[in-house]
């Protein structure tokens, strides 16, 4: 199929499945997946820009899709998820400037490059640590007879950082917002932080930023994991349109591929948001620890052989 | 158990195969028509092209999110 927009060729089945995948990762982690999405649509032959524009793009359409799931599942904190993206398109455009401004400095590559890995690295390996922890201690306290878990009782979310949250939560910095969906009352000025360096990250790094806003929602500001995936999705919904308008008008976006990824992504999309009934928070967050890996992978690959995927 | 798991395995792949049957007609019908337009909006209006490559993405995301949910539901009624 002919994409005039990008002037590219490329499978339409390719784009679905592609799709698919990223729906998968996005309705069971909250994610965007432009660590995925981003690669596959390069090795096609899409170009830097379009692919990043576009990966935005069909990120809107994917979220909608899973955001509406988890609504229906009682997954998201709307209030938080709006607070939250103020903070986020304000991130996104400091981490613009911040390129632009490293780009005239000349080193902008190496600096990213570095960035990235250390925090992906970072991530993954404090949500083992932290998942496995609590694991172990839940199977002490709790000895099962059976692991699957649906429902309510799947939601139950224990953080073996539990008490730095709850030290964060305490911090009476005026004015106070009470989230009864999430269940917890903290200053707004930590939710506005918290979306900000995520934004941030997305506006330096590209992409969404999921693998860094989904896990600070638990750790920080104690969102149960489960709500926090559903909420994610949700403010990636408004930072994504806002990415994707700012994008299109630079030209950087082929509307028709991210049509086309976006089919299979619903599919994609429905089964991942389903999927999290089924496991309770910490297993998710232990399955979460290979996505901010494989970043760092495509990373040092693109720093080792000097190709962008 | 498995007899249940297999009649939702199933009941899964219809819903994919009428999905995927849906979605090429879409692919040939909306896509292709909308090509050129789209090419020639981006092109000469980009602030228009970016308003309705949003509008175009969220309006597919509402309806095939209710396509799909429709199709579940017809066919896990009727296989029951």
């Amino acid at each position: 199929m002919f994409f005039p927009i990008s002037n590219t060729h490329i499978s339409p089945i390719y784009l679905a499945v592609v799709g698919f995948l990223i729906g998968i990762l996005g309705g069971f982690f909250g994610v965007g997946g432009s660590f995925i999405a981003g690669p596959a649509l390069r090795l096609m032959g899409v170009d830097w820009n379009y692919a990043v524009g576009t990966d935005l793009a069909h990120i809107v359409g994917k979220s909608i899709v899973a955001a509406r799931q988890h609504r229906s599942l009682g997954n998201v904190d709307l209030k938080l998820g709006f607070i939250m993206a103020f903070g986020t398109i304000g991130g996104a455009e400091c981490g613009a400037q911040l390129i632009q401004a490293l780009k005239r400095a000349g080193n902008v590559n190496m600096v990213v490059s570095w960035v990235s890995i250390i925090v992906y690295f970072s991530i993954a390996m404090f949500m083992l640590w932290e998942s496995q922890k609590t694991l172990r201690s839940d199977k002490r306290r709790l000895p099962r007879t059976h692991t699957g878990l649906k429902g309510a009782e799947s939601k139950e979310d224990r953080s073996a950082f539990g008490p730095v949250t709850q030290r964060i939560q305490r911090l009476k910095l005026w004015p106070t917002i009470s989230l009864p969906t999430s269940g917890i009352k903290i200053s707004l000025w930590t939710i506005l932080v918290v979306a900000f360096v995520g934004g941030l990250f997305s506006g330096f790094l590209g992409g969404g930023a999921g693998y860094i806003r989904m896990p600070s929602m638990v750790y920080v500001l104690g969102v149960p994991t489960h709500l926090a995936v559903g909420t994610d999705l949700f403010e990636i919904v408004i930072s994504a349109s806002y990415g994707t308008f700012t994008h299109a008008i630079k030209g950087n976006v082929d509307i028709l591929i991210a049509l086309v990824m976006h089919t299979g992504a619903v599919i994609g999309a429905q089964i991942g948001a389903v999927a999290t009934q089924y496991f309770a928070g910490p297993k998710i967050r232990l399955a979460f620890v290979p996505l901010p890996l494989i970043g760092a992978a495509i990373v040092i690959y693109t720093l080792m052989t000097g190709h962008k995927l | 158990m498995k007899k249940e798991s297999a009649k939702n395995l199933r009941t899964f792949a219809i819903e994919l195969a009428v999905y995927a049957v849906l979605v090429t007609c879409y692919f040939f019908l909306v896509l292709h028509l909308l090509g050129n337009w789209l090419f020639h909006l981006e092109t000469q209006h980009r602030v228009t092209y970016a308003i309705v490559a949003l509008l175009l993405i969220v309006g597919q995301a509402v309806a095939l999110d209710a396509l799909a949910t429709l199709l579940f539901r017809l066919l896990r009624g009727r296989w029951r």
